[in-house]
Parts: C-alpha cells; structure tokens; sequence
C-alpha cells in the first residue's frame, strides 16, 4: 500500500480551518446517531463522564449503607438490623467506595481531562477505554444485585481468611466479592496502560516532562501504582476462589496453607490503594490552588518529586497493616520507619501548597474552599497516621473507632474533598455552564462541618476502646454521647452531598454559560470550547511552558497537518514531546461491548463451575478477534468539498 | 471552535504514519501489559516461597518431586522456538511479507507440540490441587502460564490467518507481528524460572 502524504489529503491548515474544519472533523470524529452511537463510543469524554456518573451512584449507594450504620449506631443496644444484616453493610459500604467509587471516579476524571491537558484529540486505546467501562457497570452490577438477593459479601472489604474461607464462609458470599474484584481489577488495570501509554506518547509538541501539568504527573504515578498493585489482588482473590470452589489449600492452615498469605496479597494491593486514590486528589488541589491563586504552583520539581516519592513508599508499608499479626522485631522498625516517611513527602507537598495561598492572590470561589478543607482534615488524618505508624498505639487502638476515625479523614480529606473542589472547578468546562456559587457554598459547609462531626468523635469513642465491625454497643461504657454526635453529623454530611448533587443538576440545566476559560486558567484544557468538540482541538497545540495559556493571552501556537478525513493522533517523544508519528485512532464499534458481555458471562458463570472458564473463553475470544480484526482502510475525502 | 485565534507554527503532514518499537503506541501497551503480568509472575512467585516457608520439607512428605521429561521437552521446544520467532520479529521490521509468511507457518506445529507437552505435564506433577498448599501453588504457577502461552498461541495464529488476507500489506499488520513476537518472547522469558520452580526447587531444598 502506498503511504499517502499528508498533502494528498484534507488536513488542518491555513486552507482548512475555522468552520469548514469544525465540519470535518464533527464528520470524522463523531459517533452513530441514537442508542447505537451510545454502545459504540470510543470518545475518552463520553466514556470519562459516563464513568463519573456511575461512580456517584455507587458513592450515593455507599453512602445510604453508612447512614443505615449510623442510625443502628445512633443509640445503644439498637436493634434496627440484625448482626448478619449488619456484616453485609459494613462489607458492602467498604467494597463499593474502594472498588466501585474511590478508583473509578478518579480514573474516570483522569479518562475525561488528560487527552485535553495534553492536547491530543483522543486517550490510547480508546476501544480498551470502552471496554474497562462496562466491566467496571458489571463488577458494581453483580455485587449490588447480589447484596438485594441477600448475598451480598459479609467478610469485611479486606474479606480475610480463614473467615472468607469455604469453612466459615459457606454460601456464594465471598465469591461474588472476589469475582467483583476481578472485575474492577481487569477495568482499572486497563485504564491504567491506557492513562501510561497516553501521557508518554501523545503530549503536544513542547510538552516535555518537566512541563506536564501536576494532574497529569499524579496520574502517571497513579497508573504504574496500579500496574504494579492490582496483580496482588487479583492473584489473592483468584487463590480465594478457588480454594473456595475446587478446594486448593493457599489459605488453609490444615494442609500447610497459610493464612497470613491473604494478608499479605491483599495489603501489596490495598496500601498502595490508599495512595492511588489520594494521590489524584493532590493534582486536583495543585491545578485548582494555582488558578485561584493567580500564580504557579510553588516549588514544581519539589512536588514531582514528592509525587514518585510517595508512588514508591506505598510499596514499603503494606506490613503495617499487619502489625498485630506478630511480626519480627526488625520487621516493625523496618516498617514503622518507612511509614514515618510517608510525612516527609507529604509534609513537603503541603507545604509548597501553603506557600501558593501565601505568595499568591487567593478568591475564595467554592473549589478553593475545599483545598482549605482538604489542607485542613488531611493533615489531622496525616498525623493520626503517624501515631498509626507507631507499633504500641496501633496494638492498641487496632480494630477500634481511632482507625475508623484516621482513614475516613485520610480517604474523605485527602480525595473526596479535592474530588468535589475537582468537580466545581471542570463543571464548566464538561457541561460548558458554571456550577452554582451559593448553593455550592452552602453545600461546601454542610459538608466539611457534618463531616468533622461525623468523624472527629470517632478518635474519641477508638480511645475509649469502641471496637469497629460490630453491629451495637452496650449502655454504661460512656459511648452513647459521641455516637450520637457522629450520626447527627452524617445527617448533616448527607444533606450536604444532597444539595451538591442538586445544585450540579440544576446548574447544568440554567447555570451561567462558561465561554471555554471562566476561570482565566494557564492549562490547555481551557484553550479548547466548554464542552470540548468530539476532536477536542481544531489544531494541535504546542506548547512552551508550564502554563501555556497565561504566556500566550492572544493566541494559541498549534501546529497542522493532521488528516481531517480520518481519525488520526499525533505521536510524540516520551522524553521531549518532539512530533514523531501520524498514527491512526480506533473507530466505534460494538465489539467492546459484545468483549466485556462475554466476559462477564464467563466470571458469573465461573462462581458456580470451574468449567466456565474453559468453554467461557471461546466467547470471549471470539469477540476479541472481532475486534482486533482490522478493517479496510478509509478511501481519502477529496481535499475540496 | 478554540477561544483563542490559532498562531500556525509548523507542518506534521509528512510525518511517517507507521513506526517499530518504542515509537509505536502498540509497543507501550504491550510493555505495560508484561508490567502487570510480570507482576503476577512475581507475586506468585513471592507465594511459592512464602507456603515453602510453612513446610518442613518441600515437597512434604509422602509426595516425590514432579517428573522431567514433559517440562524438560516443553522447555527446550519452547526455547528453540526463538529462532523461528526471531525470524518472524526481522522480516517484518524490514517488510519482508513472503518470510513472514513462511516462518509463521513454521510456527504453528511448534505451537501445538509445546501444548501437547504441556498436557502432559499436569500429568507428571505427582500432586494434584488440592492434595495440599505445595499442589495448590505448582498447579497454579502451571495454570497461570497456561493462560500467556494459549493467548499468545491465539494471537499468532490469528495473526498468521491475517497475513495471507489482503491486509497483510498493511505496515501496520507487520508493526502487530513484530510486536506479537515481543510477546513471545515474555512468554518463555516467565516460563524459565518457574520451571526451576516446579521441577528443580523441590529437589533442590528436600
């Protein structure tokens, strides 16, 4: 086949620009009309905001089970629930914010934002995007109907053994949370590859890597933590399942098994987990503090490198969730050191975050607040950690309200809070209307303080000795008070996620219209409209700083000569983001769908059947063939219409 | 349509639309995808080590080490396999279609010896599953590369149906192959140590 040169074909340029490109391009880039044009979408933006969505439904979900614990909480010797009743809810609301929320809505934001902070027209692999995003609907689908038919998983989000075992765990329980994990593992660790491959290759010009945008680097760090985290788990609930279904023994201490090896699986996961979810939050606070603030982010290189820091830390302390396991006494020095050390880097990234407020202009618009808030409730949550880290206080206060109480202030202030900032703050440019500021304050301050509220009582109520995972409390111990304090504030916490969630709908239907930079942001998801065009830019941007659009206030340098009648990126270098490569994007199809339906049948089927995964897998193949199978290419448009 | 009226600085069109390697996008999500596996590789690896600390004698006793003769055929095959593999990989970074054809063909009864052998080495581990957590972890480590070497055995030969259609003079098919070899390569590269793993370390430590 002969390689047409960009000159035969239509392409952006002097020739073709403005609103005859836009009609292009709209021809080019844009999906079947109707529901068909839905199931197909291979487009990072549609795939990223149905992410997000389905992610607060899980978090509205998640959220209904703590308020059903709170209220069988809310006095002693409560007998709203039964105590089975009471198992599933606390397995279920641990599960679905760290598998079904924490994970996904951060992935989804990175799916939605960082083809556009980098000024490439689509993510990499945008067929694997779509195809992680109905294993992800699956994953949540299969646990939630199960926990209706009552089976929902009872084991705790860490599922244990030898309680998750087939011994004390009869039933199919614990295999729909193993199976649900093996879900959101296959979707996160497809995004991941999709989120590592994008940033390093498909940067615009001048992009290089010390002039990628905080979020962008969070995310980089993030995606290789998963690379290298998530085997764990899904190796772990692979052995769990089948010593559940075909009866090996990894786990059981009767034939030489052991069961710390769970521990061990699980926490290479779920430490790093931690991080994977707060480190998004701190790119979140990094772009919103320097567009509020009217200045760079202080101390750049000091927080790229406390960014891989931290990355590389998470892999040294997952030990010290094991600490009353029994361990060595050089294995508690080694990990109480390396969990210390996580402050240091952390400390130094607050640090330059305050130094941002100090140096800078701050207005106070509702997403800044909640950098505030996140500053704040972080750092008490850091701290906590510390005293975690501590191998006496965590033999006493573990399995107590104290740890509750740490990582809800961890988790909640150091993702959820920057999360909503997030939100307030790229609302526009998603829905291309602003979010409300009075409602949005309103909502800000039902929150941070219904959230203290809910959690701070919780040291307290660890400290006197209240264990978690147990469904009530007798009269007499000196709880009831505090207990009845933290569920008022979920009261509170709830109303304020209610309102935040009514004033985005009613803002996306009546807010005020956006223009493509309301905000008067540096970063190049703003120099393209609000919402983004299916192609995302005309032209492909170049770049020669760290904010491109505060040093270029009269024009955006872009260069041309991508194909306007195919779907095409431009490929950089890794290093120096020097245009390298003109390469092809996928074009919608049904065969992810068709992929990920296969292989939903095959884990379902496989809780019941080791057999399901021989016979599951022709399906499975066949539609992945069907997939990769490549099609004729396009005829070239003619350069005039 | 952008906000701000665009400042034209340069031309991508005679950019190539086709590169091997670190250049290619397919490149990067195959490494990422030897990342995540070799991760488990690893992990699983880790567990071997980790049951092995729990016994006193390895394998326990009564049970005697696995039989040679499968996995030794399987990994002399499978290491010889290279050389047609290697052929395969530089044909098609220098375009060379008819090569790529031949050796490819080449390859599939290798492909289907080395399943035969496999076959025969779940015969000759001399423990089954769930006999105890030693069993659990060999069949495991067995299964779990079971799983790289019939995915890639798919791919090749969906690779090798596609090279004698139409689209076999696309550069972008030849870009696939080369990288299909890559893989290969990771396949046998994971298969080393766990054949120490499941037929020597036993004899080894006992």
């Amino acid at each position: 086949m002969t390689v047409l040169s960009g000159k035969d074909l239509p392409r952006d340029g002097e020739a073709l620009q403005g609103t005859a490109l836009h009609a292009r391009l709209e021809r080019t880039w844009g999906d079947a009309p109707g529901f068909w044009g839905w199931l197909t979408t291979t487009d990072h933006k549609k795939i990223g905001r149905r992410y997000m969505v389905t992610a607060f439904v899980f978090l509205a979900l998640g959220g209904l089970l703590a308020m059903a614990m709170r209220a069988q909480l809310a006095r002693p010797e409560n007998n709203l629930m039964t105590p089975d009743r009471y198992n599933q809810l606390f397995t279920m609301h641990g599960t679905t914010m760290m598998f079904l929320f924490a994970v996904p809505v951060m992935e989804a934001m990175a799916i939605y934002l960082i083809p556009l902070m980098i000024g490439t027209r689509n993510i990499s692999f945008p067929r694997l995007n779509a195809f992680s995003y109905w294993m992800y609907l699956a994953g949540g689908s299969l646990l939630w109907v199960a926990f209706l038919l009552n089976i929902g998983p009872d084991a705790g989000w860490f599922s244990y053994t030898p309680l998750s075992g087939p011994q004390f765990s009869p039933g199919k329980r614990t295999d729909i949370w193993a199976q649900m994990v093996t879900f959101t593992e296959v979707a996160a660790l497809a995004v991941a590859v999709e989120i590592v491959a994008t940033i390093l290759k498909q940067r615009a010009p001048g992009m290089t890597l010390a002039r990628m945008p905080l979020f962008v680097w969070t995310m980089l760090v993030v995606a290789l933590m998963v690379i290298f985290s998530m085997p764990s788990v899904a190796l772990g609930s692979s052995f769990l399942i089948s010593d559940r279904l075909v009866g090996t023994h990894f786990f059981n201490a009767m034939e030489r098994g052991d069961p710390l090896l769970w521990q061990h699986l699980f926490w290479f996961f779920g430490h790093p987990e931690v991080y994977i979810i707060f480190l998004p939050g701190a790119g979140f606070v990094s772009h919103i503090t320097e567009t509020f603030c009217r200045r760079p982010v202080f101390a750049y290189p000091a927080m790229v490198l406390s960014l891989v820091t931290v990355g590389l830390l998470a892999f040294g302390v997952w030990v010290h969730h094991m600490f009353a396991t029994g361990l060595p006494r050089t294995g508690y020095a080694f990990y109480t050191a390396a969990t210390m050390a996580v402050a240091v880097p952390s400390g130094i990234q607050i640090f330059c975050w305050i130094a941002t407020l100090w140096d800078g202009r701050p207005v106070f618009k509702v997403p800044l607040l909640y950098v505030v808030a996140f500053i704040f409730t972080f750092v008490i949550g850091g701290l906590s950690g510390v005293m975690l880290a501590s191998v006496p206080i965590d033999l006493q206060v573990t399995d107590t309200y104290f740890v509750v109480a740490h990582f809800h202030y961890v988790l909640v202030g150091g993702a959820v809070f920057p999360l909503l900032g997030a939100i307030a703050y790229w609302f526009p440019k998603v829905t291309g209307r602003m979010m409300g500021e009075g409602l949005g304050k309103l909502s800000f301050w039902m929150i941070f303080l219904g959230f203290q509220l809910t959690f701070f009582p919780m040291h307290l109520l660890g400290l006197w000795g209240m264990p978690r995972r147990v469904y009530t409390y007798p009269t007499g111990l000196g709880w009831d008070e505090m207990n009845f304090l933290a569920t008022l504030g979920s009261v509170a916490l709830a109303a304020g996620f209610v309102l935040y969630i009514v004033n985005a709908l009613a803002s996306m239907a009546r807010g005020a219209v956006a223009g493509p930079n309301p905000w008067d942001a540096a970063g190049l998801e703003w120099a393209t409209a609000s919402p983004p065009p299916q192609y995302n830019f005309p032209h492909i941007p170049v770049v020669t700083s760290r904010t491109p659009l505060w040093d270029n206030r009269n024009h955006l340098p872009v260069m041309t000569g991508l194909r306007a009648d195919d779907r095409e990126l431009l490929l950089t270098t890794v290093m120096e983001a020097i245009p390298d490569l003109r390469e092809p994007s996928a074009l919608p199809t049904i065969w992810p769908l068709a992929a990920a339906l296969s292989t939903t049948c095959l884990f379902i089927a496989s809780i019941f059947t080791p057999w399901a995964v021989v016979i599951g897998a022709f399906p499975v193949a066949a539609a992945l063939i069907a997939w990769f199978w490549p099609k004729s290419p396009l005829a070239p448009e003619p350069i005039v219409e | 349509m952008s906000a701000l009226p665009p400042k034209f600085e340069g031309d991508l069109a005679e950019l190539p639309t086709t590169a091997y390697g670190h250049r290619s996008l397919t490149w990067w999500g195959v490494v990422a995808f030897f990342l995540i596996e070799g991760t488990a590789f690893a992990l699983a690896i880790g567990s071997y080590f980790f049951l092995q600390g729990v016994e006193d004698s390895w394998p326990p006793q009564p049970w005697k080490p696995a039989d040679l003769l499968a996995g030794t055929l399987f990994t002399i095959t499978i290491l010889l396999s290279e050389i047609p593999n290697t052929i395969v990989k530089r044909a098609a970074e220098r375009k060379d279609v008819a090569t790529v054809r031949r050796w490819m063909l080449i390859l599939v009864p290798i492909f289907a010896l080395l399943l035969v052998f496999r076959a025969f080495e779940f015969n000759s581990l001399n423990v089954k599953w769930d006999d105890n957590a030693y069993g659990s972890i060999l069949w495991a480590l067995l299964v779990l590369h079971v799983t790289h070497i019939a995915t890639d055995i798919v791919d090749s030969l969906v690779l090798t149906g596609l090279v004698f259609t139409k689209h076999a003079a696309e550069d972008r098919r030849l870009v696939d192959i080369a990288e299909n070899a890559m893989y290969w390569r990771f396949v046998w590269l994971t298969w080393l140590p766990i054949y120490l793993l499941i037929y020597w370390v036993p004899r080894w430590v006992s």
